[in-house]
């Protein structure tokens, strides 16, 4: 009796030990002669075009701190991982960028969802995180270790119904995902300013992932608005455009950031949405930066996430060089202190809340293509 | 009056898809009693099968009712055949072994095709749209009390519509009146005796597998024009259609149509008629009555009630 009482005592106390040596042990970057970055983005999957174009724009930046004799006099390596669009995946790639591949600071994600997972992970490890474009104020919301350098969705909803005011829409729907982070709060700082002036005619929700739409734009069909608000991915978007098309709903739709990608065709003809950066942008700043892209990948024009992933990746290499190390406190501490930064897609100054004040461009799509039609500044 | 009406009709729609992949499902356990979970994913290679054919043929400018023909029929072939080799090499050297094995087996299966797929080299992960074949528009349009909005049902609507119920007519007629459909039958019904009766049981269950596959390459081609194709398109359209089989009573060729369309109704009207911030949950809620349903009727709607041995 006694003896089984002891081995318990012995197990339990391994056990314990054992768990709290995983658990306890915070891995140092590896002592490398390189400087390791890592990168986690959806190269795959439904969101595919958000992950490729963030890794052009920060290949780029890579190749242009090489050339330039790299940092701390060591060259830049950035490892780039795969979440397939899944926010599972991107725990588990952030854990093995931070974990095997000892990385000194990390760049990720586009879609906010994944961007507070992946940033979680950051969180625990004390690495910093910078995302380039996730709009969510939760991501980086009480975070000591993420950053991002784009406004937030409580910005870019206002700009959006202050726009539908402004097109003369009185009666607008509102057409959300009710598992993406990103959409319901694009939707709920959307309404919340719509509501003041305008009426929300039908507010209607459906999953990521999902394909048939037809239940909630029939009922959107029989509210007759003048238009309908659609914060989502482009994905699902194009399923949606197509499916409101076939029902006979002619009204424009516009959204957010998360429409970069979508078909244009001519069921987005006449469609609006609000973006980090439009190619027709004429200050010097982007117009240098879409040349040396074009220049990189044979004359492909950068999309929204080409150049905040750009712009981040240059926030952390300007935070590597302050810091004058690569210990991940001292470079965290550059970053919360980046003040006037000449981004690309504009002046970065990461304020209190670890977020970014950048204008928000109006795009329209007409005639297959994006065109300006405006350029908001923050207050 | 009018909304519920579209409603119904849009459901009826996404009903008919799930009853012909449901059928595939209902097919193979009534001869072999286990669930093929492959069965989702061989959809979604009828749709990616489609997908290959269509982008050729309309790049070369063929006729619209020849390229429909040619990847319709060109996805059934493929599936059929595709439904014949995972019967013969996996599941039929495991024939004498427990069923639990089959069915773990039919998980990889599924898991080898959805990764298969995902492989740039075979299709890759990103969705891809079907090329435009013909313009989607309403056939039939009418009014309905004092609602400005017409209800409307559009030709592809009718096609899948028209297609399931023929489908299930020649599978009814195949079934019933042909000599392989009363070997098939006789299969189900006493798998033993049925072979000690001289009927060539391997053939029988390569044959139901070939249907199941082929009526699965019509609900995937079908999706892929409504929609898009991508390599996890069979997970959800799987499950729901594995559900509408049970609901229907699985084994039962009937039920599982029935099964399917109520499926689809159910997941409309959710869809439609829940406060908004809950019609997110309409998956949930639809698998919710299918427990309900269960609890009632353990066998599903048209299911044989099992004897119980004492």
């Amino acid at each position: 009796m006694l003896a089984k009482a002891i081995r318990f005592v012995c197990y339990s106390t391994l056990l314990l030990v054992a768990s709290l040596a995983i658990s306890g042990c915070k891995k140092p970057p590896v002592q490398s002669n390189e400087i390791l970055i890592g990168e986690y983005g959806s190269l795959t999957g439904s969101t595919a075009v958000f992950g490729q174009g963030t890794h052009k724009g920060i290949m780029l930046a890579v190749d242009e701190v090489n050339a330039a004799g790299g940092l701390l006099g060591k060259p830049v390596r950035v490892i780039t991982e795969d979440d397939e669009g899944n926010q599972d995946e991107a725990v588990s790639v952030v854990k093995k960028l931070i974990d095997l591949d000892g990385v000194i600071g990390v760049l990720g994600e586009v879609a906010s969802t994944r961007s507070l997972a992946g940033g979680g992970v950051c969180e625990d490890e004390h690495v910093p995180m910078i995302s380039p474009s996730s709009t969510n104020p939760d991501v980086t919301k009480d975070r000591k270790y993420v950053f991002r350098v784009c406004f937030t969705d409580d910005f870019q909803g206002s700009v959006g119904a202050q726009f539908a005011v402004k097109q003369g829409w009185k009666k607008v729907a509102v057409l959300s995902s009710a598992n993406s982070d990103y959409s319901k709060k694009l939707s709920y700082f959307f309404t919340q300013t719509f509501s003041q002036s305008g009426q929300i005619a039908a507010a209607e929700t459906y999953n990521d992932g999902d394909t048939d739409f037809a239940p909630q734009l029939t009922g959107i069909r029989a509210a007759a608005p003048d238009a309908v608000y659609l914060p989502g991915y482009y994905t699902e978007i194009d399923l949606i455009l197509k499916q409101a098309r076939d029902l006979g709903i002619t009204c424009p739709f516009f959204g957010g950031d998360g429409w970069d990608g979508v078909t244009l065709d001519k069921t987005s003809e006449g469609c609006y949405f609000t973006n980090h950066y439009s190619p027709e942008d004429p200050r010097p700043s982007v117009q240098t930066f879409i040349k040396s892209y074009e220049a990189k990948y044979n004359g492909e024009v950068p999309d929204a996430f080409g150049i905040t992933g750009y712009d981040a990746a240059n926030v952390m290499f300007d935070a590597i060089k302050r810091a004058n190390s690569t210990d991940r406190e001292a470079i965290t501490a550059a970053i919360a202190s980046t003040t006037n930064f000449p981004g690309a897609g504009g002046s970065i100054t990461i304020d209190a809340n670890h977020n970014a004040k950048k204008p928000i461009c109006i795009l329209e799509i007409t005639g297959g293509k994006t065109h300006l039609a405006d350029t908001i500044q923050p207050q | 009056m009018a909304i519920l009406l579209q409603q119904l009709i849009n459901g009826l729609a996404i009903g008919a898809v799930y009853a012909l992949i449901a059928l595939g499902y209902t097919m193979v356990y009534g001869v072999l009693k286990f669930i093929n979970f492959a069965h989702g994913d061989v959809y979604m290679v009828g749709a990616v099968i489609g997908y290959a054919l269509a982008v050729p043929l309309v790049h070369a400018g063929a006729p619209v009712g020849v390229t429909l023909l040619i990847i319709f029929l060109g996805a059934m072939l493929g599936c059929a055949t595709l439904g014949f080799f995972i019967e013969l090499l996996c599941y039929r050297p495991l024939r004498k072994r427990p069923r639990l094995v089959a069915l773990i087996t039919a998980i990889g299966v599924s898991l080898l095709l959805e990764n298969l797929f995902q492989n740039p080299a075979v299709f890759g992960a990103n969705p891809r749209t079907m090329p435009h074949l013909f313009d989607i528009k309403p056939v039939i349009s009418f009014h309905v009390g004092s609602s400005p909005d017409p209800v409307t049902i559009n030709n592809l609507d009718l096609i899948t519509l028209s297609l399931c119920l023929v489908l299930m007519t020649g599978l009814t007629w195949f079934v019933l009146k042909t000599r392989t459909g009363l070997a098939l039958r006789a299969v189900s019904f006493r798998f033993d005796t049925a072979s000690l009766m001289g009927i060539n049981t391997d053939w029988v269950i390569s044959v139901t597998f070939m249907l199941g596959s082929a009526l699965a390459a019509v609900a995937g081609v079908v999706d892929a024009m409504r929609y898009h194709v991508e390599p996890l398109m069979g997970l959800s359209q799987g499950i729901k259609a594995f559900v509408a089989a049970v609901l229907g009573g699985i084994g039962s060729i009937p039920g599982a149509v029935l099964g399917g369309l109520i499926m689809g109704l159910v997941e409309t009207l959710l869809k439609g008629y829940l406060p908004s911030a809950y019609s997110g949950y309409s998956d949930a809620a639809a698998f919710f009555v299918l427990i309900l349903i269960l609890l009632i009727r353990p066998t599903g709607l048209l299911g044989k009630p099992i004897a119980e041995k004492v």
